[in-house]
């Protein structure tokens, strides 16, 4: 049945900032705020998604890309008349329906943020921009990935020759990094405990 | 001499994409008598996409990890950022460690396993905030020595450094700090409609089709107003209009050929500073515009 | 008493440097015959105002004109015990709206005209002005307060009259007290946080009713007719086959309303198709018996949806929002789910209005975990599981089916009282002695009725004066006024016990209550000149005057609230105030002294409303940035509808060039302080132009705007334009006789 809150209840408790979703009035303001929104990039604005939520839609939200679209503007957070943290709700979403496998592994923004990203960031402690992007280039493969670098090798060339991207994609670790590694595990020990997956 | 401790962020490294940047502002401080210590050994912020692969424990512990360092090295020293998004997951992180004790408890549990803790007290600011609060408009406004006369530029504050938290209590619908330090310069604001427009951020990287089209606006109105330049305080800001104009040439047929730079270029120019102080030489778009004022 | 008048002149506040004094004060003696005239430096000073009292105590001067300021500033100074005064302000509205650049002397000597011109009107007023008596009536007044219905309206009412020390006639029809509350569980919150059910409150109203002896309580009891005035109502009062008359100073009516009926709803809402449809009332009895259960079969009613606006804002059905229903069906929801995990509670809503600090109502039901579904609900099925419902979801964009237990329709409200439509035919009652369904029975000349305005409810100034109604000493409270919710109702009832307790007060002191408050003239008429023509009758906007056998006006002096609206209309120019006429206002506008044509200064009479138009253009002056025309003339009228036609043409033949009339805005948002005055005045207006072409004057001379208090800003511009456009036709050919 519709409007059955097991999974409003569910998001409510484990995604990020999620519980805030009942007090949502939808309005539309969020989703009159949102830049991707103007160019129909997204299918469910913020309001829809939280409306779903609460009707207990749960793969239809959990599979959107929607929440992928995000581009952390932070409009919609400080035009939310009831003071909503959408841009976290959102980001949260999306987390969840990774962490629930839901999330489409091939959607861009999902695997650049998660696989390549954050993985940059776990791997060193900072994130090496030349890595980023090489890795971004060949996400889809070596075919891909040269003809997406020679897409955009103008753009790099530019950068290279400002002395603004790094030659070789490779950077040290921070010296610290056996305890940043360290203190990441424990995180996620305590993390994966909120979100039901251990 | 003012001193912070200082969270120069993954992107204003040496060779990085924002280290024009990082240049300017180093010159910029000096002239002010303000010295940046830089934290030993800082890892990333997490930026704005940290979530995905994240969550909140690890994404918070990020910074965390960082304010402690700062606390160790530079005591109780305010913690400045340069970049919108790294100051925006710092303030974010310091915001949910003071106000929610289980997250803070969590958080140092990790961070011990690092042999750090983390107890609070660390205020983390802009660079902005700290030139408008600290050093003050007059001081700011005395230092120019050769002004930017006839100079267009469109302020363009962006996303982060405006929202959710401000800065300096400005309007976050039509901030005003950009465009008074332009003016301080000597040069003039034009009125600027896409001001706190959304670049795209981060998704430049993986829906990079759409995000130029918001970047295309945003030029476009630049353009549209008689702009010379558009100047932003945000790195990710710059790089979006910047390094991307071919490709959004490419994509809308447009002829953009626009430079992109920081307020703190325009200020190291007006107070005397040299091309390479103003690291205007680490423009992909040239910034031919501004030899005049050399 | 002779009356001897002292013309005063104040030469502060930039006077005596910008005019001529000793020009004023030759106006004043030696063409006004005024035998006291001085001037001071500094009027309104102590010094100044002795100035005036020694004149009064030892010169016998018992009648002032005071130039200087607007009236409506430094009241006090000049509140001197005589009711036989005019303030001529040549500050506000000359000196401070008219530009007169350094060494101009034109423009200077434009403004010396204006100043000289008021000095002159307001002389002429005050020779015209009676001390006015107060009137005093043949039979005993009253100071008790009838209220009608003893719901929570009525019971606060009541209590609150009584508090003060006046005695109280409550009267209701049933046989019990407390009305609809009274099956109330619980009520929403009405003190901070505004988060928590409340208590019902009427136990403990009803208690202290009971035990207040200024109340005497008559149940099943209904008033059958009321014939008299403000401090002079005759109510007859009808209990079972026995009647009694009872005489009261004011009514309030604390009748309360009639929720919609549900079975005119249209099918596909269920209503009828099943016992587990039911209305808010229904359930809250449900609530109040602790049985919140699906009636078909007994079963606990787990899941219950409420259909918001059921039949409300639907011109089929309600075309008004109810006001109350949306939070009223929050509480009900909390009664749902509150403390119960299991149970849900779905609010199907068009919007969900929950104005002031109900909004934390609303967010606590969302916390919670009220679920809120804009939509409509398209069918409605029974079966063995309970209703299971087609919802429209208009923020899921498309179409739900819901199993429910109840389906709740929050029905609307409908006011109790008799209203009648002032503006669909002539609202003329005829009397008769018993009138089921009417709240009061009237015999009033406009019918047993209260006019209503734009709907059903009976009409108040919403803006000015919301407890009034159109009939003088008449209060209505609650939601037989307008829709509203319990502590709305309570604050209502408590507003009109202050009014009701203010007109007993003021009537037997012969005072008129506002606009005019304290105003102890009432309208009196010549029977000699009198055709029977009944405009006043009709017109007067309170229903005032009754009419006698042969068809003459009788007034009613306390339900008269002096607008002069009666004056206005009437033809034979027979109705008139001690200090108010149309005599006087004629021999103002004579008293001006218009110049040749050939000088090329045109005269404007302007007409301006003393309630809005007067302290916007003192707001003109105020602000000293909008200069006016030096052309003008400026008289103000109590109220538009005292402008009685023959005043144009006098002023036409006098050869004035124009004449501009300020009037407040009129139709279904009227800002008019006396309802219809100028919405009048523009009728009679339209009938003007017949009189100007036998003149054979232009029609355009003659032009009625809308002036609202806040329009300090546009008015200039207004009247110079009107200037302008006059300027552009010939001078008025009748200077020249
Ligand atoms: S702006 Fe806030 S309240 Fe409005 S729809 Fe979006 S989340 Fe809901
Ligand atoms: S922060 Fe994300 S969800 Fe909110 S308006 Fe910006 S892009 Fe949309
Ligand atoms: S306020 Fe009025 S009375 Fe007083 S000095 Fe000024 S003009 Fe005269
Ligand atoms: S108060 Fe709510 S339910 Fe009642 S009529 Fe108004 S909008 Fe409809
Ligand atoms: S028209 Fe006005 S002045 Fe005349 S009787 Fe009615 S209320 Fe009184
Ligand atoms: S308007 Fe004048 S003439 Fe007509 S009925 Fe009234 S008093 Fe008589």
């Amino acid at each position: 049945m519709t409007y059955d809150l097991t999974f409003a209840k569910e998001v409510y408790k484990n995604s990020e900032e999620g519980h805030w979703i009942k007090m949502c009035m939808q309005c539309g303001v969020c989703a009159g705020s949102c830049p991707l929104g103007f160019l129909g990039a997204w299918k469910y604005s913020p309001r829809q998604i939280f409306q779903m939520v609460r009707a207990g839609l749960r793969d239809e939200v959990l599979t959107s890309s929607d929440m992928w679209m995000c581009t952390s503007c932070y409009n919609c957070i400080v035009r939310c008349p009831r003071n909503l943290p959408i841009t976290h709700i959102i980001h949260g979403l999306a987390r969840y329906a990774s962490v629930q496998g839901k999330a489409d592994p091939k959607q861009p923004t999902h695997q650049f943020a998660k696989d390549i990203f954050w993985e940059n960031i776990v791997a060193t402690g900072r994130v090496g921009e030349a890595a980023l992007t090489m890795k971004l280039y060949f996400k889809d493969g070596i075919g891909e990935g040269i003809k997406q670098g020679l897409e955009m090798k103008d753009s790099a060339l530019g950068m290279l020759k400002a002395k603004r991207l790094k030659p070789l994609p490779f950077r040290g670790k921070i010296k610290g990094y056996p305890g940043f590694k360290a203190m990441l595990n424990k995180a996620f020990e305590l993390e994966n405990k909120k979100e039901g997956k251990a | 001499m003012k001193e912070y401790s200082f969270f120069p962020g993954c992107s204003s490294e040496h060779n990085a994409s924002a280290a024009n940047m990082e240049t300017s502002v180093r010159s910029l401080c000096k002239m002010l008598a303000i010295q940046l210590n830089e934290i030993e050994d800082w890892n990333c912020c997490g930026a704005s996409i940290g979530y995905a692969g994240g969550g909140v424990i690890p994404r918070l512990s990020l910074s965390a990890r960082n304010f402690a360092l700062s606390k160790q090295q530079q005591g109780d020293k305010d913690l400045v950022a340069t970049c919108a998004a790294c100051w925006l997951s710092m303030r974010e992180t310091s915001e949910r460690l003071a106000h929610e004790p289980e997250v803070k408890a969590k958080v140092n549990l990790a961070l011990k396993e690092g042999g750090l803790t983390y107890d609070g007290g660390i205020k983390t600011r802009h660079l902005v905030e700290v030139l408008i609060e600290d050093v003050g408009w007059d001081t700011m406004k005395a230092k120019v020595t050769k002004p930017l006369s006839g100079l267009k530029a469109a302020g363009y504050v962006g996303c982060q450094t405006n929202r959710p938290f401000g800065v300096a209590g400005d309007s976050f619908e039509n901030p005003q700090y950009l465009d008074r330090m332009i003016a301080l310069t000597g040069a003039t604001a034009i009125p600027f409609a896409k001001k706190v427009a959304c670049c795209g951020g981060a998704l430049m990287f993986s829906e990079q089709e759409k995000s130029c089209q918001l970047t295309r606006d945003i030029i476009q109105c630049a353009v549209d107003g008689g702009a010379d330049c558009i100047v932003t305080p945000c790195p990710v800001c710059q790089l979006n209009l910047e390094v991307y104009q071919g490709k959004i040439n490419q994509l809308f047929g447009t002829s953009f050929n626009i430079p992109i730079l920081y307020y703190s270029q325009l200020m190291v120019l007006s107070y005397g500073g040299s091309w390479t102080d103003a690291a205007l030489h680490q423009q992909v778009v040239p910034a031919d515009v501004m030899k005049k004022f050399v | 008493m002779e009356t001897k008048i002292g013309c005063y002149i104040c030469t502060g506040c930039g006077i005596g440097e910008a005019l001529k004094v000793q020009s004023l004060e030759k106006i004043a003696t030696k063409e006004q015959k005024i035998p006291v005239v001085k001037n001071h430096p500094f009027l309104c000073g102590d010094e100044g105002v002795a100035l005036i009292r020694k004149d009064m105590e030892s010169e016998g001067v018992n009648a002032l004109v005071i130039v200087g300021c607007s009236h409506r500033v430094k009241s006090e100074s000049f509140r001197l015990g005589t009711a036989l005064m005019d303030r001529v302000d040549i500050r506000d509205k000359c000196l401070w709206v008219l530009d007169v650049p350094e060494g101009d002397k034109t423009a200077a000597e434009d403004r010396q005209m204006m100043a000289e011109d008021y000095v002159r009107l307001g002389c002429v007023k005050v020779k015209k002005m009676n001390d006015p008596k107060p009137f005093e009536a043949t039979t005993p007044f009253s100071k008790d307060v009838l209220v009608v219905g003893a719901g929570i309206a009525g019971l606060t009412a009541a209590l609150e009259v009584a508090r003060t020390g006046y005695k109280v006639l409550l009267v209701e029809k049933e046989e019990t007290l407390g009305g609809k509350v009274a099956n109330m569980h619980k009520v929403s919150p009405a003190r901070p946080p505004y988060n928590k059910l409340e208590d019902n409150p009427l136990p403990k109203l009803l208690a202290e009713v009971k035990g207040n002896s200024n109340i005497r309580i008559m149940n099943s009891t209904v008033v059958q007719k009321t014939v008299g005035a403000p401090g002079l109502f005759d109510v007859t009062l009808k209990n079972g086959s026995s009647t009694a008359q009872e005489r009261v100073g004011s009514i309030i009516i604390a009748t309360g309303y009639t929720a919609y009926d549900p079975n005119k709803l249209e099918k596909h809402l269920g209503y009828g198709s099943s016992p587990d449809v039911i209305t808010s009332l229904e359930f809250e009895e449900m609530a109040k018996a602790g049985k919140i259960v699906r009636k078909s079969d007994g079963k606990p009613a787990k899941r219950v949806a409420f259909s918001l606006c059921a039949g409300q804002r639907d011109s089929s059905h309600l075309s008004y929002c109810s006001g109350a229903c949306c939070v009223y069906s929050l509480k009900q929801a909390l009664y749902v789910i509150e403390n119960q995990p299991d149970a849900s509670a779905y609010l199907i809503y068009q919007e969900v209005r929950t104005p002031g600090q109900m909004e934390d109502f609303y967010r606590k039901v969302q916390n919670e975990g009220g679920i809120f579904i804009k939509g409509d609900v398209k069918q409605v099925a029974a079966n063995t599981t309970g209703l299971t419902l087609d919802v429209d979801d208009k923020l899921l964009r498309q179409n739900i089916k819901m199993d429910v237990d109840l389906l709740v329709l929050a029905t609307g409200m409908e006011t109790t009282v008799d209203t009648v439509d002032p503006n669909s035919a002539s609202p003329v009652g005829t009397q008769v002695e018993e009138l089921p369904g009417s709240v009061l029975n009237l015999h009033y000349r406009q019918g047993p009725g209260l006019p209503s305005l734009n709907g059903p409810f009976p009409d108040s100034h919403f803006i000015c004066f919301p407890y009034e109604t159109r009939r003088t000493g008449i209060y209505v409270a609650g939601p037989a006024r307008r829709p509203m919710g319990i502590a709305a109702t309570r604050t209502d009832a408590a507003g009109a016990a202050l009014k009701a307790i203010q007109v007993v007060e003021s009537v037997a002191r012969g005072a008129a209550v506002h606009p005019r408050a304290g105003d102890l003239s009432y309208p009196s008429f010549r029977e000699e000149g009198c055709t029977q023509c009944k405009r006043c009758t009709e017109e007067c906007p309170f229903g005032a005057i009754n009419e006698d056998a042969k068809g003459n006006p009788l007034f009613n002096p306390t339900r008269c609230r002096r607008c002069g609206t009666c004056m206005g209309a009437c033809p034979q120019k027979i109705i008139s105030f001690a200090n108010y006429s149309v005599d006087m206002i004629g021999s103002m506008l004579k008293e001006v002294e218009i110049p040749e044509a050939d000088e090329e200064k045109p005269r404007i009479l302007v007409f301006a409303c003393e309630n809005d138009a007067i302290p916007a253009l003192d707001m003109v002056g105020r602000s000293r940035t909008n200069p006016l025309s030096p052309y003008i003339r400026i008289i103000p009228l109590r109220c538009m509808g005292s402008m009685n036609l023959v005043w144009i043409a006098d002023a036409m033949s006098k050869g004035y060039d124009g004449i501009l009339l300020m009037g407040c805005r009129h139709g279904t948002d009227y800002q008019c302080h006396n309802v219809r005055g100028s919405a009048l005045a523009e009728i009679r207006l339209s009938k003007v132009s017949e009189t100007l072409t036998r003149l054979q004057l232009e029609a355009d001379r003659v032009k009625m705007v809308e002036v609202n208090i806040m329009d300090a800003e546009t008015l200039p511009q207004v009247i110079n334009n009107f200037v302008a456009e006059i300027k552009e036709l010939d001078p008025n050919p009748y200077k020249e006789f």
